[in-house]
């Protein structure tokens, strides 16, 4: 039988999700004249229950009594313009069905047979054109890419619709590779999998050797289509970092170096300079996340992944598997870290610009960021994961391609039984099981596709919508089985699916025999090689001992987590995998890991031309404040911030908010995850993109710089800090069609360059990383590609929570103080940008006396010599003396004559981004040990914290150029993004 | 001689995630917190009356899909109704914190004044339409007949971190009795104590953050005591002078209290 439940708000009650659709409608669509929104929920059912049973879901599990209503099988609809509904397509992750479903047997006391799906009406009263209406159900209510929606002028009768059934039937197919050239490269596009032609030809050439040993298997000499989509897969860009490890040919003028794989010349080489020095390192590169050491008896794991592709397309969906995915990493960390904290970063075109100039097939950049931020709510919060630090930045390049980054950190015990926990082991004869989530056709050919530029033809089954308490309740029971030893080694199911999962355990055991046929789907018409390569979501892979494989099952059962037994690990030296009795699959593991051929890449930096601009210093000083303070990069992300749950755990000891009304922007967050010990987790980010707009190598070594410096100025141990790479770039392979690829990879030369340079001198070693390329959009044969773009991302300790140390003023008549030098680089800077120019003069870097000022700054904080610590980047001195004094209600006075700079003009010094400076306020009785501390560093006693809640600056003439009250400031700093 | 701990239950389901916070307070306060799982008490592998406190900690329990509490409600209901019944008949202290509490008012443990478990009141999506994790503070009500704010006489500062918690009663009538029997334990003020439009962060009626059952023996709230235990867990810890032990672990010691002087 079908039933059609409708519930919504009684007619007297206020509808909350209806009142922020009209208001999106209006705001972001800019269409007016829309009366009231109001939302019908739709459970559509179809089993085998009686009406009175449906009737008695209706009010038991559907609606609620109190304030809501329900029908059966008739519409709840009354007055309206247009209805709009929504539901999902099909094959796309429905949660709430899945609940509903156990809702329903919990109640009726037996396994709910038959199947649910769920949608949403909306119902717009006013004065709305079909036109608008259909504008309103395409950009606002459902995206069509997931989603179908249906506008109606009439009530909906719904009968329901018979679902055709699929059998599935194992269909494997061969693909000819004894064809010529220009064939494998149509081969290779046709099927997405993202091969160049070399590569092609080097998997030709391994199919003619094994024509003799594939008949053992009952293969043909044709490579099978599992077969192919795996080393597919397995050499995708994003599997194996083909442009970080291959040959570049560096060319600057007339010279030229040959640089061999710039991961190890740069990063790794980095980190294994600086491992000479650092106790504290314990597992780095190899694993889903790097892992360190915390304390005695506890590792941390810190990974930050991009999931930028997925996001342009489905922002929600691509944003909440962002954060489960890095999750996953964390869980699959040696044998599994327990979440602490996020930490999420996102670049977005501004969200102002008018949609009529997005191209159509864009999503507007508003929509991108409510729906990313929207997703990482939902991807945290469910999970039950502080947000605890993060950052948006805003610039132009980003609107064919944001980039969504999202961190977690994780803790482990170091034993677990006395076994190592940052180790994987597998031993032959461990049981495959697959745990978590079923198999569906969402995220087939993720790992291809985000290794290749989005178009409009972009495959539309690579979008995944995530299930964060599927993944919840399967994290929850893997913790209980890590802590009972049952198995030996975990990793997740992420790029790749089980061909990755799996395929990489297996070389710790040297062999793998799994059968496809066992595994679990979610709907029947899946073919072998899509279950092989599927990324759909929340599922682990684990190495379970044999002895222990009852006991695991049994565990997972009594949670309600599904688990299956997909093979076992050898030491046969092969991938063999399986349908049924029939093998589909038989490869080389050496072949599938090492067979990859390394590029040569070509790369030539031209400094980019960009003239310095030239302008006089504006008299009027305190609207350039203003003005800077209330654009997108600098103003507060508070509305963001307080959407995420930023304290669960109890944990977050230094809050993203800060200060005397809990508003002030944080430099850094801190975690202490052990209540029993007051030993702290300190994680911060850094990132410019204008910078690299002038030059990646000073962009590298300025998000190291501030990375760093957010980490000392909370008071994290500037001895102990480590870092992730996370590179977005845009194509740098040169072709035809990419005539400026040897740039984009010179660009990235030197921004590994800039890696390497100024973290070997920090003593900052790189601990994992992640690379993103083909971040470009294509429409109309036009190519818009983002700026070069370099997340670095800290993780540090602060021995004693006790010690941190909070942004905002703390008391009036402290002394404040600038601590290094401030100098006229501007290029690149929120001042320049603001003014409509980029500029030339880019910040710069210098170690060594960044290095000095770091270490004082540590004994400072832990003396508790300091009140107020904030360290000063975009918007420079300026932005960080207004945040310092309306974070702590207090008034500013301070003498820009004072400030150690290079230059007389009071534009240059307020708003210059010199790297490696901070403001620091402190009581009047610490002077004298203050002053010594930092005898040799550069700084400056620069002003008063005062009662008088106004912000006065003096110029270098002495006269006053700014004097605001700090409320003005501050709601300047607070209404831009208060939607 | 040292009397016996006594023994509280964090009952875990698919979604609770304010878990440890929540056993670290209750342990704090003298009691012995032990975390199990749901479907032990239903597979029978254990025993509700093992337990004398009982807390239904934050979190998303299966998504908050279909609505916050409600699969947890009807899980409860349908299959453990007897263990629970009579877990609350015995009058051991019930706590429903957040998604805990959304689940209490769902099942019609609270505030049930017609004791026939029926909801009665609940726990809407906020008037903001949003989700918000923010620090407010509360009143308790000094008439309140329950066990719980014995020595909460001062205003208290505890965060939220909620996207349903507006609380609505079903009628006029359920409104009246609420407010006349003093159910209503905790209210949203401003930090000076008022109770008014400003400091209600989610258009709750009456600024209600928590009640009680008739029987003073089970609480639900909105707010998070298990996140204010220690000072570090205040947002101004780095700027005021704050005692070591935070607001919200009076509520635990209260509980453990009261099953420590005998039930």
């Amino acid at each position: 039988m079908y039933y059609r439940i409708e519930v919504t708000y009684k007619d007297s009650l206020f509808d909350s999700p209806g009142k922020g659709i009209k208001k999106d409608i209006e705001e972001d669509l800019q269409i007016k004249g829309v009366e009231s929104v109001r939302t019908i929920d739709i459970y559509k059912l179809d089993t085998d229950i009686t009406k009175e049973d449906a009737i008695f879901l209706g009010k038991q599990l559907f609606s609620d009594p109190v304030i809501q209503k329900y029908a059966v099988n008739r519409p709840l609809t009354a007055d309206f313009k247009w209805i709009v509904e929504v539901g999902f397509k099909p094959g796309v992750t429905d949660n709430v069905s899945v609940t509903t479903m156990e809702g329903i047997s919990d109640i009726l006391g037996r396994k709910f047979k038959g199947s649910v799906s769920t949608a949403r009406q909306y119902i717009i009263k006013g004065n709305i054109s079909k036109k608008e209406i259909e504008l309103i159900a395409t950009r606002l209510l459902a995206n069509p890419v997931i989603e179908t929606y249906e506008i109606l002028n009439r009530k909906k009768i719904d009968k329901g619709t018979a679902v055709k059934k699929v059998k599935t039937v194992p269909v494997v197919e061969k693909v000819d590779l004894d064809v010529s050239d220009d064939e494998l490269v149509r081969i290779s596009d046709s099927k997405l999998l993202s091969l160049n032609l070399e590569e092609m030809q080097v998997i030709r050439k391994y199919y003619k050797s094994k024509v003799r040993e594939r008949k053992k298997y009952g293969l043909g000499k044709k490579p099978t289509d599992v077969e192919l989509e795996m080393i597919a897969q397995t050499w995708s860009e994003h599997c194996k970092h083909k442009i970080f490890n291959a040959i570049v040919e560096y060319k600057e003028g007339n010279k030229g170096i040959r640089i061999n794989s710039l991961f190890d010349t740069y990063i790794r080489q980095a980190t294994e300079k600086i491992s000479k020095k650092k106790d504290w390192l314990v597992s780095l590169f190899k694993d889903n996340a790097g892992i360190v050491n915390f304390d005695k008896n506890y590792n941390i794991a810190f990974k930050v992944e991009t999931h930028n592709h997925p996001s342009a397309i489905e922002p929600y969906g691509g944003a909440v598997t962002g954060i489960v995915g890095v999750n996953r990493d964390i869980m699959g960390a040696g044998l599994g870290g327990d979440l602490i904290f996020n930490t999420d970063i996102f670049c977005f075109a501004p969200p102002d610009i008018n949609i009529n100039d997005v191209p159509e097939k864009i999503l507007h950049p508003k929509r991108i960021f409510k729906g990313v931020r929207r997703g990482v709510e939902h991807g945290g919060n469910k999970i039950g994961v502080p947000t605890a630090n993060g950052t948006i930045i805003f610039h132009n390049g980003y609107i064919g391609n944001p980039l969504v980054f999202c961190g977690t950190g994780g803790i482990m015990p170091k034993k677990i039984k006395k076994v190592d926990t940052s180790k994987k082991v597998v031993k032959p004869g461990d049981l495959i099981v697959m745990v978590g989530g079923r198999i569906g056709k969402d995220g087939i050919h993720g790992a291809t596709f985000s290794s290749r530029k989005l178009d409009e033809a972009t495959p539309v089954q690579a979008v995944q919508i995530g299930a964060p308490i599927v993944q919840k309740k399967m994290m929850d029971v893997l913790f209980e089985a890590r802590d009972r030893s049952y198995y030996r080694a975990i990793t997740d199911n992420g790029a790749g699916g089980l061909s990755s999962s799996v395929g990489e355990m297996a070389i710790l055991s040297d062999g793998c025999l799994v059968n496809l046929e066992k595994a679990p789907v979610k709907y029947p018409g899946l073919v072998p090689w899509e279950l092989w390569v599927s990324e759909a979501q929340e599922r682990m892979t684990v190495a379970v001992k044999p002895e222990y494989i009852d006991d695991f099952l049994k565990l997972c059962k009594s949670r309600d987590v599904e688990a299956s037994v997909l093979g076992k690990f050898t030491d046969s030296g092969k991938i063999h995998v399986k349908y049924g009795k029939k093998t589909v699959l038989n490869l080389d593991l050496k072949f599938v890991h090492k067979g990859l051929p390394t590029m040569v890449l070509k790369a030539e930096w031209k400094k980019p031309y960009i003239k310095e601009p030239n302008f006089k210093e504006p008299v009027n000083l305190s609207n350039e404040l203003l003005k800077i303070l209330s654009s997108y990069n600098v103003c507060s992300k508070e509305w963001v911030v307080r959407q995420y749950d930023h304290e669960v755990r109890g944990g977050t000891v230094l809050k993203p908010l800060v200060g005397s009304e809990n508003d002030g922007p944080s430099d850094a967050g801190i975690i202490r995850p052990i209540f029993s010990s007051n030993r702290g987790v300190v994680v911060s980010n850094g990132i410019n993109p204008n910078y690299g707009l002038i030059d990646p190598y000073w962009m590298a070594m300025s998000c190291i710089d501030e990375a760093v410096r957010n980490i000392v100025s909370a008071g994290g141990n500037f001895e102990k800090i480590s870092l992730l790479d996370n590179f977005c770039w845009g194509n740098p392979i040169l072709s035809e069609n990419n005539p400026d690829g040897d740039f984009k990879m010179a660009q990235l030369v030197r921004a590994a360059k800039g890696c390497y340079d100024v973290a070997v001198k920090y003593g900052t070693p790189f601990i994992s990383g992640k690379d993103s390329f083909h971040n470009e959009y294509e429409i109309d044969e036009k190519t818009i590609t983002i700026p070069p773009t370099l997340l670095i991302s800290a993780i540090g300790i602060i021995d004693n929570i006790e010690t941190a140390v909070s942004m905002d003023a703390k008391k009036d008549g402290d002394l404040v103080y600038i601590i290094g030098e401030t100098l006229s680089e501007l290029g690149g800077s929120q001042y320049y940008h603001k003014k409509g120019f980029l500029g030339n003069n880019v910040p710069k870097v210098n170690p060594a006396s960044a290095k000095k000022i770091y270490k004082a700054l540590n004994r400072i904080t832990n003396k508790k010599l300091a009140a107020s610590i904030h360290d000063c980047s975009d918007g420079g001195l300026a932005v960080a003396l207004a945040e310092t004094a309306f974070a702590g209600g207090l008034g500013m006075k301070v003498s820009l004559r004072d400030v150690p700079a290079d230059t007389k003009r009071n534009d240059f010094i307020l708003f210059s981004e010199s790297n490696s400076r901070f403001v620091v306020t402190i009581h009047p009785e610490n002077k004298v040990s203050f002053e010594k501390i930092f005898n040799g560093c550069v700084f400056s006693h620069i002003g008063y914290v005062t009662k008088e809640k106004q912000f006065i600056i003096k110029g270098t003439n002495r006269k006053i150029i700014i004097s605001k009250p700090i409320k003005t400031l501050k709601e300047a700093w607070k209404k831009t993004l208060r939607w | 001689m040292v009397k016996k701990k006594p023994k509280a239950l964090v009952l875990l389901t698919a979604g609770t995630n304010c878990d440890l916070e929540t056993e670290y307070a209750l342990n704090l306060a003298g009691a012995q917190a032990e975390k199990v799982h749901i479907n032990d008490f239903i597979a029978k592998k254990r025993k509700l009356k093992e337990y004398q406190i009982l807390t239904i900690p934050g979190g998303f329990s299966f998504g908050d899909d279909i609505a916050a509490g409600k699969v947890l409600a009807n899980k409860i209901k349908f299959k453990l109704e007897k263990q629970i019944e009579s877990f609350v008949k015995d009058k051991k202290p019930v706590i429903g914190i957040c998604n805990g509490f959304q689940v209490l008012v769902k099942l019609g443990f609270l505030p049930d004044i017609y004791k026939k478990l029926d909801q009665e009141v609940t726990l809407a999506i906020n008037n903001t339409g949003k989700f918000e994790d923010m620090w407010i503070y509360l009143k308790a009500n000094k008439r309140a007949k329950c066990i719980f704010t014995e020595g909460i006489d001062k205003v208290i500062y505890l965060p939220i971190a909620h996207g349903e918690g507006r609380f609505i009663s079903k009628d006029q009538s359920i409104d009246n009795i609420i407010k006349k029997q003093n159910l209503i334990v905790f209210q949203y003020c401003s930090s000076s104590g008022n109770i008014n439009f400003n400091s209600n962060p989610n258009g709750s009626e009456n600024n209600i953050a928590g009640i009680c059952n008739t029987g003073g023996t089970i609480l639900g709230m909105m707010p998070h005591p298990e996140r204010f235990i220690t000072k570090h867990q205040h947002p101004r810890w780095t700027r005021e002078d704050l005692p070591d032990e935070g607001d919200g672990l009076l509520i635990f010691k209260n509980t453990v209290n009261y099953v420590a002087n005998g039930l």
